[in-house]
């Protein structure tokens, strides 16, 4: 599997998520330079965390127009495996490749600390090696990580198998829809999510519940 | 031509202002007379600390850089070094927090990349008045804010940091920030111009008329009623255009483009310049008209003076100019090539062919008079009395406990610290509150480092020479904690007016005792920053050396935690632990007047001590290692406790004082620690320890002589928390 990470100018996860891809068995990956509209051959592409262009106006809202974006929008269309990390479901919702939208926290704070996700589908190409109802440990950093639908889509995504994962466990630190912390495209190959599965990728910096995410992908490539 | 008065009211005295036309030979400009009052302003010149400073040991076995360079570095091992300072952004941050912390971050980040490391980590240390007035919460919150804005924008993670809060802090709180950054030791550069015809080249953020006279006016006098006409002299950060700057610098470095590299901090281009061509001894020639603006018709002063933020200043050789252009061009920041070095050695300011400025660089930067404090021990104590916040009630320590637990300064700062990404840059292997010091992980490596930042002001100010001490202390107990060893120091000396008596003393006695520590520990200071005149109305800030601390584990997988984590093992204090309730949290709790002195410290006692706990910590022995710090040892314990999320039953001798005995302080000399009671029994082969009991259960059950305390984990956790209602 062949890993493309993009680097927007105020990316800040992105050579995080470039390691945890590494980490996977037979797996390489890249970085993809955002004003470059090659992908470079890769297989699978990560939209990383940060403040792509200073997210100083609406947050994914400049990026989602960036020349590498138009490459990866295609690619997804064809099928490719597109996660999107934070900053990156936030670029992927402003692409209009996955419903919804991220609003500010309740709190309006930035808010780091590890949470549980409960997977609500298990049958995807990115949570393929676990199960359902599984618990992951894995960290969220953000300050506009709400997700939010109208009522009558969140009705139908949750009737198409497009709710991922939840936050468990009374632990929505952002007062997202009914605890939504990821969801995927009607074709299952597009996924986004807040928590950053490449902050869980080693027990000695605190968990390594976030590497299935990859190694899904990786098996779901085959 | 500028008369005197002018330059009085930018700061200078009537003699510095002679002294600047006999160095000059004529009458400064204006232009000149702005660029001298800044080079010559406290912050820049250092002009009341700078023969002090000279007291501090800078060598060491393990010191990469020394003072002098943007940050200062030491060796960690495996060719990996750790550069590193500590900055104040006081002032700016009391008239206006969220930006003056932001780019307080934003300008120590700017010094760690400039010597070509790059960032890896922020802490932070913040004194506020007590949380109970509402500018404290607001100062509070917004300084917070800042910190967060900036840092987590910037991919750079805030790995941990200290506050506290105190009456005189009110109208002048302290915002220090400290950074890190890891570089390989053959990679590291100096910011020396040097070769005659290389081209300067400005990079980074366009210059405006921000932050214009914030050395001089804001940072080198005390605040006063007026301070809300000074915010425009606060500098405005933009963390994106930062990080923009950071990784073009980087890139540049790694290609090996540079000469020499150096930030535009206070005085902006005029002290960057000045600084590259003092340490390079050559002049510089600089073509204002040619530096990128934000708003047209700025005055050459204000260009040489402006503190825009986000701008970095380089030397390149000829043939390679076109190249650093083209990839600031590819981090879409402003690149331009302003001016040469000269032989000349003086620094020039042209307007296209117009010479508008001509200064000699050693009046600059060496020749600003250095002045001996007239120093006084005063005769009384300085300050009022804490409010009192608890009554003296001996019969029930549990509720003391509790008091202490829900106090500002004891709390948990975990409502703080989930503001910051603590995390990026997957490094982070103990966060905030999982142990004393922050730990990182070295790339490639089972080495690991630890961090730690502290200072109490109120200790300082009951006895300025054993409270610099405690400082030194409290930051090697807590590496001793996760195992390190400590490499190297840098502080921020953050005090009143240095030309008021009193507070020289105070200035002369925190450096001494700063010194003596660390030849006792034989760790260098590897740099550091002074912020002087931390004055209000209300009278000076207590006197704050605030200490961060570098050390190194050789195995990062065992670093040492602070919460007890196995039911069943045993407890013990080890350390030559000495309490006294004098000058403790208890005391200030209780409304006590500051003692006159603290208890001297036997240092080496305690060094020796520190060493045998590092060494158990890192042979893997224990399952939790604390210090006892604010609060005394009942507080220590329940802090292990709640680490944990398991309780403890414990017996704390029988001292005839018993409120001494749970909640006497003795900073850096006293350690709660949890393992088999075999591996406690063979430290205490290496230093005084005493088994207390056992891990278990939940609540913490302690009896101390006839009394006896029981309060459950959740009980305990509600009282620690207390801060979170400042962040609803």
């Amino acid at each position: 599997m062949r890993f493309g990470v993009v680097r927007f100018p105020g990316s800040c996860d992105e050579v995080d998520a470039l390691l945890a891809c590494e980490r996977v068995p037979g797996a390489s990956a890249q970085l993809l330079w955002h004003g470059d509209r090659d992908l470079h051959g890769v297989e699978a592409v990560v939209v990383p965390g940060g403040f792509s262009y200073g997210d100083y106006l609406r947050v994914g809202a400049i990026a989602r127009f960036s020349p590498v974006m138009e490459s990866v929008i295609r690619f997804s269309k064809e099928g490719g495996l597109v996660l999107g990390i934070c900053n990156g479901f936030q670029v992927l919702c402003e692409a209009g490749l996955l419903p919804g939208a991220l609003l500010p926290n309740v709190g309006l704070r930035f808010v780091c600390r590890q949470v549980n996700v409960e997977i609500a589908r298990a049958t995807m190409p990115f949570t393929a090696d676990m199960a359902d109802g599984e618990i992951l440990s894995i960290p969220v950093k953000h300050t506009s990580g709400r997700y939010y639908a109208p009522p009558e889509q969140l009705t139908s995504m949750q009737a198409g198998g497009q709710i991922v994962m939840k936050y468990a466990h009374d632990g929505n630190p952002n007062g997202s829809s009914n605890d939504i912390a990821g969801v995927c495209n009607e074709a299952g190959n597009v996924f986004g999510l807040m928590p950053h599965p490449e902050h869980a990728v080693d027990p000695l910096t605190g968990s390594e519940d976030g590497l299935k995410i990859f190694t899904s992908m990786a098996h779901a490539h085959g | 031509m500028p008369t005197v008065d002018q330059a009085v009211a930018l700061g200078l005295t009537a003699d510095e202002f002679g002294l600047i036309v006999e160095k000059i030979g004529r009458e400064p400009n204006g232009v000149e007379l702005a660029v001298f009052s800044l080079m010559w302003s406290e912050h820049c010149a250092y002009k009341h600390s700078k023969k002090l400073l000279r007291a501090l040991p800078t060598e060491g076995p393990r010191l990469a850089l020394g003072p002098g360079e943007n940050a200062g570095a030491v060796d960690v091992g495996d060719g990996w070094v750790i550069a590193f300072k500590v900055e104040s952004h006081n002032h700016p941050s009391a008239v206006e927090p969220f930006q003056g912390a932001a780019t307080g971050v934003g300008g120590i980040l700017r010094d760690i990349f400039a010597i070509g490391a790059r960032p890896i980590a922020v802490l932070d240390s913040l004194r506020f008045g007590e949380p109970s007035s509402p500018r404290s919460r607001y100062l509070l919150e917004h300084a917070v804010g800042g910190i967060g804005h900036y840092g987590n924008s910037i991919g750079v993670p805030t790995i941990g940091g200290e506050v506290y809060f105190e009456g005189p802090y009110e109208q002048n709180c302290l915002v220090n920030a400290m950074a890190l950054g890891l570089a390989r030791g053959e990679a590291l550069m100096r910011s020396a111009a040097t070769g005659i015809g290389n081209v300067l080249v400005l990079f980074g953020a366009s210059t405006g008329r921000d932050g214009i006279g914030g050395a001089s006016v804001l940072a080198s006098a005390e605040l006063g009623a007026a301070d809300a006409d000074k915010r425009p002299t606060v500098q405005v950060g933009d963390p994106f255009a930062e990080k923009k700057v950071m990784e073009c610098s980087l890139e540049l470095l790694e290609r090996g483009l540079l000469v020499a590299l150096q930030d535009l901090g206070a005085a902006g281009l005029s002290s960057s310049s000045a600084e590259m061509a003092s340490k390079g001894e050559v002049g510089l020639d600089i073509d204002v008209g040619l530096v990128a603006l934000r708003e047209a018709g700025m005055e050459p002063w204000e260009i040489m003076v402006s503190e825009s933020q986000e701008r970095m200043l380089c030397v390149v050789e000829p043939s390679q100019l076109d190249e650093v252009l083209a990839i600031c061009e590819k981090w879409e920041v402003n690149g331009d090539a302003i001016g040469s070095v000269t032989d000349t050695r003086a620094l020039r300011v042209f307007v296209g062919d117009e010479l508008v400025a001509d200064m000699p660089v050693p009046a600059l930067v060496d020749d600003c008079p250095l002045y001996d404090l007239v120093v006084q021990a005063p005769a009384a104590g300085l300050y009022p009395a804490p409010a009192r916040m608890l009554e003296h009630d001996v019969s029930d320590p549990g509720v003391t406990l509790l008091a202490l637990l829900a106090s500002p300064n004891i709390a948990s700062r975990l409502a703080l610290f989930q503001q910051y990404d603590w995390l990026v840059q997957s490094r982070t292997v103990r966060r905030p509150e999982q142990a004393d010091a922050a730990v990182l992980a070295l790339p490639q490596s089972p080495r690991g480092i630890a961090i730690s930042i502290d200072g109490s002001g109120r200790r300082v100010a009951c006895d300025p020479y054993t409270g610099a001490i405690e400082a030194v202390l409290e930051c090697t107990a807590n590496l001793a904690c996760a195992g390190a060893e400590p490499l190297g120091l840098t502080n921020c000396l953050n005090f009143g007016n240095p030309e008021k008596p009193h507070i020289a003393w105070q200035l002369t006695e925190a450096i001494r005792g700063l010194g003596d520590a660390c030849r006792a520990f034989d760790v260098p200071v590897v740099g550091g920053n002074v912020s002087l005149y931390n004055e209000s109305g209300d009278g000076p800030i207590y006197p704050t050396p605030v200490v961060g601390m570098v050390g190194e584990l050789p195995d990062v997988a065992r670093a040492g935690r602070s919460g007890f984590a196995r039911a069943g093992d045993s407890v013990a204090l080890a350390g030559p632990f000495r309490p006294a309730l004098p000058g403790s949290e208890l005391a200030k709790l209780r409304g006590d007047e500051l003692p006159v002195g603290l208890p001297e410290i036997d240092v080496s006692a305690v060094r020796a001590a520190q060493e045998a706990i590092r060494d158990a910590v890192r042979g893997g022995a224990l399952s939790s290692a604390h210090d006892v710090a604010e609060g005394g040892v009942l507080v220590a314990v329940a802090e292990s406790c709640l680490g944990g999320a398991v309780g403890a039953k414990l017996e704390l001798g029988s001292d005839e004082d018993v409120l001494r005995a749970l909640f006497g302080e003795s900073p850096g000399s006293g350690f709660v620690l949890s393992g088999s009671s075999e591996a406690l029994r063979a430290l205490g082969e290496r230093v005084a320890l005493a088994l207390l009991g056992t891990v278990g259960g939940a609540s913490l059950d302690v009896t101390c002589g006839g009394l006896r305390i029981d309060i459950g984990l959740d009980e305990l956790r509600a009282a620690h928390s207390s801060l979170g209602q400042l962040f609803p």
